[in-house]
């Protein structure tokens, strides 16, 4: 399980980089993406995902589709 | 707020207390912003310009700062670079995804920076503007919701060039845990967007916040919000460091609230109190634009700056600049720095040069600064009902002189004007009217609206055409004044005004209310 951050809405902000657990999140191309390996969606750290509840905009961070 | 009354420190009491420091030779003797002639509660702007106003060390501190002094900004300029792009709250009135390179207001940048390129180009901008002594880290999200971000910039940017000035504007929710980190680095000054001391009413400006691992919602967000903007502004004002407060004006919202908040701010020892009006348009995209909310207009946000004069000083001359601004307030000079340019150029930090041009800029300011005094003192006393105030729309390019042509305005400055005196009330931004040589007739109306509530407009020329459509409109062209200092010019023309009323020429009436100018374009390039 892992969430992937839509490329279309990011607007690079950075603000969920700092919050994952997991060092999940990194920069790329002045955006962020999710590295599916190491994104646990917070499981075991908190109750909600951290990226989710931080990011500014509606439906940028989603589950990714098996 | 728990454990803190002991730390309040009121600037009336730095005020009061440190008097006698404050009649150094080398500034002028008399303060000069926004029109007054120094003298307790016609401060109307931050700091009016002199240090009979202030303790020493706070005039030191503010006197080079265009936010922080109505009289500097005409002088220094000042910077934001936009490192710090995370927020952790939202606000109805901020929409995230915009970015427009032709609009100027808070949150809007074109590129955002590292730390290290955000150092070179504030030694390059440094270099090539001499008179630009302040860096601020403004966003376009909350400097402390990236405070490694912010702090290294500061921590590089000192070793570099020392004698910048540095400052940071926040929404205060991460304030309090920074504020020993403010301290370290030196600066002197902290903008907190402060809307309301009522969570009930900040449930309606902030939809949620993220706090403690949460996203929280509704009146308990605007409470903890609060909690920490107030706890913020205490720390701050303990270490002796320097707060504006920024307050967005929604009517409807806060309007009536704002003199709560303007007691509260100053109670807990803020410098300066600046009362924006919301920009809100459906285009902006943000939740007030897209659901109808509209910003006050000209004469509502005076009537409420109005209301809180005499609480903490009122800033009346703030431009709502960019996260990414350069220049004088006013002005935007970033599309000449962008990072492309900046590696082409060649840039050599010389403190000598830089300190050399400010010796140069203080003393044409001080030379300004007597001779308006010396004008002034020469005015004859006006003999009319003291009780009426009329406003007049002044076309300036600085020095203020009466000395820019009408078509050329982007933005005028408002003296209020009585037979005591002419006062700086704020400035109108308008779409330019004359460009290339010709009158634009289709943004001349937008010019009058912006300045309908204005008895008189002073010019150094004005067209036949638009003198016409500014009469009809009920407003007085007035060209006679040339060169003239604005205060002066006001007090002359109002003086006139007031003798044809006397003689029944006329009839003294009350005028409208004018709209303000919604995102300004950065400049008609």
């Amino acid at each position: 399980m892992s969430l992937t951050i839509v490329a279309d809405v990011c607007t690079g902000c950075s603000a969920c980089e700092p919050e994952c657990p997991n060092d999940a999140i990194s920069e790329k191309k002045n955006l962020f993406v999710i590295d599916p390996e190491l994104c646990t969606e917070c499981e075991g750290h908190y109750d909600t995902p951290q990226c989710v509840a931080v990011c500014p905009i509606d439906d940028c961070i989603i589950p990714l589709a098996a | 707020m728990q454990g803190a009354t002991a730390s309040y420190v009121s600037i009336a009491d730095l005020k009061s207390s440190h008097n006698a420091l404050a009649t150094p030779a080398d500034i002028p003797a008399t303060g000069g912003g926004c029109g007054t002639h120094g003298g307790e509660g016609k401060a109307s702007c931050g700091s009016s310009g002199g240090p009979d106003d202030m303790p020493q060390e706070i005039w030191d501190k503010v006197k080079n700062h265009p936010c922080y002094s109505e009289e500097a900004h005409h002088h220094y300029a000042r910077m934001h670079v936009a490192v710090a792009p995370a927020c952790n709250i939202q606000c109805n009135y901020c929409n995230r995804k915009y970015d427009c390179s032709n609009e100027s207001r808070p949150g809007v940048v074109s590129q955002k920076l590292t730390p290290e390129q955000a150092v070179k180009k504030v030694v390059a901008v440094a270099s090539e503007i001499p008179q630009m002594t302040v860096l601020g880290v403004a966003g376009p999200g909350d400097s402390l919701a990236n405070p490694k971000k912010t702090f290294d910039t500061f921590r590089m940017l000192q070793e570099q060039a020392p004698d910048i000035k540095l400052c940071l504007s926040t929404n205060g929710l991460a304030l309090p845990d920074n504020v020993d980190e403010i301290a370290k680095y030196n600066v002197d000054h902290v903008t907190i967007t402060i809307n309301m001391v009522d969570p009930e009413i900040g449930a309606k400006i902030y939809p949620w916040i993220f706090w403690d691992h949460k996203r929280v919602t509704g009146v308990e967000a605007a409470r903890i919000l609060h909690e920490q903007q107030m706890k913020g502004l205490e720390m701050l004002t303990a270490r002796g460091i320097l707060t504006k407060i920024n307050s967005v004006l929604i009517p409807g919202i806060n309007d009536e609230h704002m003199i709560e908040v303007n007691r509260e701010v100053k109670k807990r020892g803020a410098f300066l109190h600046n009362i924006m009006p919301l920009i809100s348009e459906p285009e902006h995209g943000t939740y007030f634009g897209l659901n109808g909310q509209r910003g006050p207009t000209a004469q509502e946000l005076k009537a409420v700056q109005d209301a809180c004069m005499g609480g903490a000083n009122l800033m009346r001359h703030c431009r709502q600049c960019r996260a990414d601004a350069v220049g004088l307030l006013g002005e935007d000079r970033s599309k000449e720095f962008t990072l492309d340019k900046i590696e082409e150029m060649e840039v050599v930090y010389d403190l000598d040069r830089r300190r050399s041009y400010q010796d140069k800029v203080e003393a044409e300011r001080q030379a300004q600064h007597a001779a308006k005094v010396e004008a002034l003192a020469a005015q004859p006393e006006i003999a009319f009902d003291e009780n009426i105030k009329v406003l007049v729309a002044v076309a300036t390019k600085g020095g203020g002189r009466v000395n820019e042509h009408f078509g050329h305005v982007t933005e005028f400055q408002i003296f209020e004007v009585s037979s005591k005196e002419a006062l700086f009330v704020g400035h109108r931004r308008v779409d330019q009217y004359c460009q290339g040589g010709f009158g634009d007739d289709e943004q001349l109306p937008s010019v009058v609206r912006a300045i309908n509530d204005c008895h008189a407009v002073l010019v150094a020329k004005i067209g036949a055409c638009p003198k016409d459509e500014l009469k009809s409109a009920g407003i007085e062209p007035i060209d006679q004044y040339v060169d003239e200092f604005i205060e002066k010019a006001a007090l002359s023309w109002f003086a006139d005004y007031a003798s044809r009323v006397v003689d029944g020429v006329i009839e003294h009436q009350p005028r409208g209310d004018a709209s303000i100018r919604q995102g300004a374009f950065t400049a008609a390039a």
